[in-house]
């Protein structure tokens, strides 16, 4: 009976009035991120836009720049132009730097993830009352700032420090073993300070994961070993993903774990390009630096993305 | 043994199912390292399983609770057995021992004379198809499929052969290159199935795996199940709280309550002879009438119900019944008399209900008590009509009613 009093162009007026309703949410919505993007557009692509600008100017003397068109903050990267000659010579110190920085990354994040994940296992397969007391217990060291929390490390591994005066307390060492400004101390540092941006993505990653599907594996004769390998890390791929980025991309560019524990000795990316702005005075090179970073960044991420997403086959 | 000619045996199977260079009566995983090398002899009526005294304790201290109490029960080669009980009766929690999820408190499990129960499930030449199905989801049926013989170390060209002949058994062969998350609630089921039948299994394990479907596609893969079951010739222990689902798959029953197997036998068994006042409750629908024992001869008692009526009534063995007991009665092994002087007990009819294939007459007896059931199967000519209010008499084989132990 209803159906008879619908005639066709109540039927057209009522679909015409759902489109309508549907583009004025749509419009809405829009409304909705206009926040957002204002911000990114101010804080996020203006200065991105000014370090680009800057990046082909020449330095002025004791700060800033002056207005006049210059590649040389770029050819300055890997070459040093002779003040008698004028040629350029090949010099390999910022890439050494950039090179040891992405092996400071990539050393962190690969731990990172090893000492990660049984971590995260472990969280995620407590009984869900304990989980989220794990989740908090991981959260801890955001409660207090990085430079502090880098501040006690140097305390703990110091000559005089904990580690040290306790060996020597033992008897197990007669002389402090040098641990404060080398590269162990850096990669300490990073390895503390990123640990926890891999654990939760990965926790939050495993937590999703049906353990029955571990169990079916065990079923299908895969041994503990198969059912990690073929079961556990597929399926938390995501998780590994995200972990992996998020412990990789801002280790690259630390800047106060090697400033403090490297001791200003052993330089990374980060306290390289701070130098140009500080005491360098070179804010062109320090601007082309920055951008090659981030290039070198987005290149890595597109190949690791392309490398991992063709397996990550989810449903 | 039933005397079905044309069932497979399992020492037959290699030859139906197997495929390429399957040794014959060896089709067992190699990594089942305890049957290595033995060919057991399949004779029909063999156990496949035996599960002996076997208790499985959850928790510790006071909030212990023994899910099995010293459960024995003997499945044999070729059978379709069914575990069958409520939520909560210890069904899953024995299968889950069998396929080696868990590991019981005391006991032994035997899979033809060796134990099993120490062994992880990856050693267990058995395998599971789960309540959820389990399949993996970054996987497609083909890869699902091919789990359990790629881990087996199978060469790839007989594991794409049986997968093949697994895909065609369960009519799935269009669907091998869909991720699992693209097919329906039924086509998962039977990639499940497939999964867990590939390997060949000794013994395959089903926990209630057609709960989740909807009526109409769970009387199809009950066919589906008897059929693959017949045409393979596996073992099959299938878990359902469903009664309807366990009488008609299949070919022994265990009923089970709170920890304890209460009875094993036929579905018919089951059906006309409960040994046990809850497995005439729980399967079928069933009368329960109070009474007292006047006098006992053996196996029949002479039972005097409320009012005047008496009623002789058979008991199952090692039953003893004496003073206040419960007969019970299936509705369809009662029969309606329009003259009340014609029935053993007597009553109104205060209701009728009418379900098609049958009618359920509400029979309010003289002597109190619960409306008696009396179920007639209708015929295009239904012979009296009754009309509710009408006295009527309730008529009976002597072999229809048995006293239970409550």
């Amino acid at each position: 009976m209803a159906t008879a009093t619908l005639s066709p162009t109540t039927i057209s007026k009522a679909a015409l009035f759902e489109a309508q309703a549907a583009k004025a949410g749509a419009r809405r919505n829009r409304l909705l991120s206009l926040p957002a993007l204002i911000i990114i557009g101010i804080f996020g692509v203006l200065p991105l836009l000014i370090i680009c600008v800057y990046s082909f100017l020449v330095a002025a003397p004791y700060g800033g720049v002056q207005w006049h068109f210059s590649a040389d903050a770029y050819l300055n990267f890997l070459f040093q132009r002779d003040i008698f000659d004028d040629t350029l010579q090949f010099t390999p110190d910022f890439l050494i730097i950039y090179l040891r920085s992405f092996l400071f990354a990539v050393v962190t994040t690969v731990i990172c993830l090893l000492l990660g994940f049984p971590t995260a296992y472990f969280m995620a397969t407590r009984p869900p009352a304990q989980r989220n007391w794990w989740v908090l217990m991981i959260t801890i060291p955001f409660w207090s700032n990085l430079l502090v929390r880098t501040l006690a490390i140097m305390f703990i591994i110091r000559d005089e420090g904990l580690i040290n005066n306790a060996l020597i307390g033992l008897g197990v060492i007669d002389k402090p073993i040098t641990m404060l400004y080398t590269n162990f101390a850096i990669q300490l540092g990073l390895l503390y300070a990123f640990l926890p941006f891999m654990v939760l993505p990965l926790y939050s990653s495993l937590e999703k994961l049906d353990f029955r599907l571990i169990e079916a594996g065990y079923d299908l004769y895969a041994t503990r070993r198969q059912v990690l390998w073929r079961v556990i890390i597929p399926l938390s791929k995501p998780g590994i993903i995200a972990g992996c980025l998020l412990v990789f991309i801002p280790a690259l560019g630390a800047y106060v774990t090697p400033l403090i524990l490297g001791g200003g000795i052993h330089l990374m990316i980060g306290d390289l390009i701070a130098q140009q702005f500080g005491s360098g005075r070179n804010w062109p090179l320090g601007c082309a630096q920055a951008l090659i970073l981030m290039a070198a960044v987005l290149v890595a991420l597109y190949f690791y993305v392309r490398n991992t997403s063709g397996k990550v086959q989810h449903g | 043994m039933n005397g079905d000619s044309d069932r497979v045996t399992a020492a037959q199977l290699p030859s139906r199912l197997a495929c390429g260079d399957n040794q014959t009566g060896t089709h067992l995983p190699p990594r089942a390292g305890f049957l290595n090398g033995v060919i057991v002899p399949e004779q029909p009526g063999k156990n496949a399983i035996e599960v002996r005294g076997v208790r499985k304790v959850f928790g510790t201290g006071e909030s212990q609770v023994a899910a099995l109490d010293t459960v024995s029960v003997s499945i044999r080669e070729n059978e379709f057995f069914t575990l069958l009980g409520p939520s909560g009766c210890g069904k899953t929690t024995l299968l889950r021992l069998i396929a080696g999820f868990d590991f019981p408190t005391a006991g032994e499990i035997l899979l033809h004379g060796q134990d099993i129960a120490p062994l992880p499930p990856f050693k267990r030449p058995v395998n599971t198809v789960f309540q959820s199905y389990a399949l993996f989801p970054h996987m497609t049926v083909a890869q699902n499929i091919g789990f359990g013989l790629e881990m087996l170390g199978k060469p790839k060209a007989e594991i794409e052969a049986r997968v093949a002949q697994m895909l065609k058994l369960v009519k799935m062969e269009a669907l091998k290159g869909r991720r699992t998350s693209q097919i329906s609630g039924g086509q998962q089921q039977r990639v499940a199935l497939a999964r867990a039948l590939a390997p060949q299994p000794k013994v395959l394990l089903l926990d209630e795996p057609l709960s989740a479907l909807d009526y109409k596609l769970r009387k199809e893969m009950q066919i589906e199940l008897k059929r693959l079951q017949h045409e393979t010739g596996i073992t099959f222990i299938f878990v359902t709280h469903d009664q309807e689902e366990a009488l008609t798959m299949s070919d022994r029953i265990a009923v089970m309550s709170a920890g304890k197997i209460l009875q094993v036998g036929s579905p018919r068994d089951i059906y006309d002879r409960p040994a046990e006042r809850f497995v005439a409750d729980f399967i079928g629908e069933t009368n329960f009438l109070p009474g007292t024992v006047v006098s006992k001869k053996p196996g029949v008692a002479t039972v005097k119900l409320g009012g005047d009526a008496t009623i002789n009534a058979g008991y199952p063995e090692g039953f003893e019944p004496s003073g206040e007991v419960t007969v019970v009665m299936r509705p369809e092994h009662a029969d309606l008399v329009p003259d009340p002087s014609k029935g053993t007990i007597t009553g109104t009819l205060s209701n009728i209900v009418y379900f098609g294939t049958d009618t359920h007459y509400y029979v309010k007896l003289d002597g109190g008590g619960d409306d008696f059931i009396v179920r007639h199967q209708n015929s295009r000519s239904s012979a009296v009509t009754y009309q509710t209010g009408a006295k009527v008499g309730i008529q009976f084989e002597e072999d229809a009613a048995r006293v239970l132990k409550d």
